[in-house]
């Protein structure tokens, strides 16, 4: 499962980097939503996984018994409605710059200038 | 207490202001007696912090190591009292600059926003907590460098946005592998951690990873270009608010996690940040020099001043760190001045291009004193505070033995006074071209009072050097000894 997600993370940047380096500026959107999706899964594998184990138990705790930390997955909850409300901003942005120039290709942006 | 209130009115003073986004008046008084409240309660936490050490708080009962503590030294105040000053100045200039359509939809508002980012920055307690007020900040600014929708505004954001954006990701990043690492994302409960670790310095990585995400924010040498591509695009008076607030955080927290959590491989990371620094301080002066438009001359120069004070973190003596906060108040608040006297330029001529301009000494000599004392503060001519700033760089850097990079200061220093030199021969002293009929723009009494008010507190920081530098020694001594900001958070 590790290596499993690890590979994935693995690809995801790459992806993400790739479409980065793109001219189209929709490309760039596609890859900082990659970019965000990699890191939030980063952050879940790098705090250890822990399989099929309560995160709260109440009452006394059996240390053999194990317990997932919940706040990894708190992080990532948090980083992902951040990522949402940038990702939504990103998206009007580049809507508006379509109107504004008619262009989506940032080679012309910069002949432009 | 008294800590969650940085964060809180600005916070209540954005929903109101939110809500009557359509009352101009309401918006423009509103705003301006808001930002001054923020600015007294700054300066009686600093009071109270100078006399009293450092102020912690704990919300909602949660001991430290659990919750998310706030936490607030000299440094922290210093900053938040100067980052409010500012607001207040950039809320005096705006109605007379920024025109009736930004004004109504959300300019306000959003400049709360981003106060409430930037002092939640300065007091956090808690790694990812940082991350949050970062975002807070950035989506504010994002908003705000945007506003009114131009083509080379929206040019500028898109670059802006995007590398903020990845740099917030390395951020987050950093945060997961250093929680994987250690368990705990207190800062202060970290900071003790790694004093008593043997393996600590797998620590690194995520350290630079940080790092690298601070020096894009703050705009240091291999990560500045994003800087100088969108600064100028907005209006001036945003342009000057982000400069006088927003590029300083990242200085700020480069600072922060230097004293915490550098422990391992310390000479690394100081001959690191130093060759940095003298690398972002040069390239950034030698790049304003081949600049014609004012905006873009000043720009490039918050990069060359980024220099200055990362170069007094790379120091890292009681001296050279005071001198480096020192440097920082007056970068703060000559460069947000330089900006608004560019954007007092622009009202009279209608143009921020050097090639444009010309014969503005003869036509305003007020004008052009209100553009020369920050110039030549920012110079580092003697009575005014930039001069103060660089000789305590200077002197710090000397006695740290670190004579490189006090020599590259100095001679960025010649080149600083070369580029203002040049606003001051282009736009004030050459006459005025022919070919260009000089448009005789009225200059709003809001921004001509604003930049003059500022003028003063450059010049007032100058006079005051000594019990200012007092503060910042004390701020130096508490970031030189983390233990002092340890015991405080955990309590003992």
């Amino acid at each position: 499962m590790l290596i499993l997600l690890a590979l994935l993370i693995g690809i995801l940047y790459g992806s993400a980097v790739y479409l980065l380096l793109r001219r189209s500026i929709f490309k760039l959107i596609l890859g900082l939503i990659f970019l965000g999706h990699a890191t939030n899964l980063l952050i879940f594998v790098a705090s250890g996984l822990t399989r099929g184990k309560p995160a709260f138990i109440r009452g006394v705790v059996d240390e053999t018994l194990g317990m997932s930390d919940p706040l990894p997955q708190a992080l990532i909850l948090t980083a992902i409605v951040i990522g949402l409300g940038v990702t939504a901003f990103a998206l009007t942005l580049i809507y508006r710059f379509y109107k504004v120039t008619k262009t989506v290709d940032f080679d012309e942006l910069a002949e432009n200038e | 207490m008294t800590l969650a209130l940085p964060i809180i009115l600005p916070l209540l003073f954005m929903v109101v202001l939110m809500f009557t986004r359509r009352l101009l008046v309401f918006q423009q008084t509103f705003s301006l007696i808001a930002s001054i409240g923020l600015t007294v309660l700054s300066f009686l936490i600093l009071q109270d912090i100078y006399q009293h050490g450092i102020m912690t708080l704990q919300p909602g009962s949660w001991k430290a190591p659990f919750g998310i503590s706030l936490v607030a030294d000299t440094f922290s105040a210093i900053m938040m009292l100067t980052t409010s000053f500012v607001a207040v100045i950039v809320m005096i200039y705006s109605p007379g600059f920024i025109d009736k359509e930004r004004q109504t939809a959300g300019y306000y508002p959003l400049s709360f926003g981003l106060l409430m980012g930037v002092n939640g920055a300065f007091i956090t307690g808690d790694i990812f907590n940082l991350y949050v007020w970062y975002e807070v900040m950035l989506t504010s600014s994002f908003v705000l460098i945007a506003l009114g929708g131009s083509s080379e505004q929206l040019r500028g954001s898109i670059k802006y946005v995007t590398i903020n954006f990845v740099a917030s990701i390395l951020f987050v990043a950093a945060i997961g592998i250093l929680y994987g690492l250690a368990g705990t994302l207190n800062m202060a409960d970290l900071a003790d951690k790694m004093r008593n670790w043997e393996q600590g310095s797998y620590i690194n990585g995520a350290l630079m990873l940080f790092f690298i995400a601070f020096s894009v924010k703050s705009a240091l040498v291999p990560f500045f270009f994003w800087l100088p591509a969108s600064y100028h695009t907005p209006p001036i008076a945003i342009t000057a608010l982000f400069a006088g607030t927003l590029t300083k955080v990242g200085v700020y927290t480069m600072f922060r996690f230097y004293s915490l959590f550098v422990v391992f491989d310390q000479q690394f990371w100081q001959i690191f940040i130093l060759v940095l620094a003298g690398l972002t301080m040069f390239i950034g002066v030698l790049m304003a020099a081949s600049q014609f438009d004012i905006r873009k001359i000043l720009s490039f120069h918050i990069i060359s001043q980024v220099g200055y004070m990362v170069m007094g973190l790379g120091i890292f003596t009681v001296a050279g760190i005071a001198g480096a906060i020192y440097f920082t108040i007056h970068n703060m608040l000559s460069k947000t001045n330089t900006f608004l006297a560019g954007g007092l330029v622009y009202q009279r001529s209608g143009s921020y291009d050097l090639k444009y301009l010309g014969g503005l000494y003869k036509a305003s000599p007020l004008l052009a004193l209100l553009f020369f004392i920050p110039a030549m503060s920012l110079a580092g001519i003697p009575p005014l505070p930039g001069f103060f700033g660089k000789f305590f760089l200077i002197k710090g850097g000397f006695e740290a033995q670190q004579y490189f990079i006090t020599a590259v200061a100095i001679l960025t220093g010649l080149f600083t006074l070369f580029s203002m030199v040049k606003i001051w021969n282009e736009a004030y002293w050459k006459k005025e071209p022919e070919e260009v009929k000089q448009r005789d723009g009225k200059v709003h009494p809001s921004t001509l009072i604003a930049t003059a008010l500022l003028a003063v507190a450059v010049i007032l920081l100058g006079v005051f050097a000594g019990p200012v530098m007092e503060v910042a020694m004390d701020a130096g001594r508490q970031m030189v000894d983390p233990q002092i900001y340890i015991n405080a958070v955990l309590g003992r």
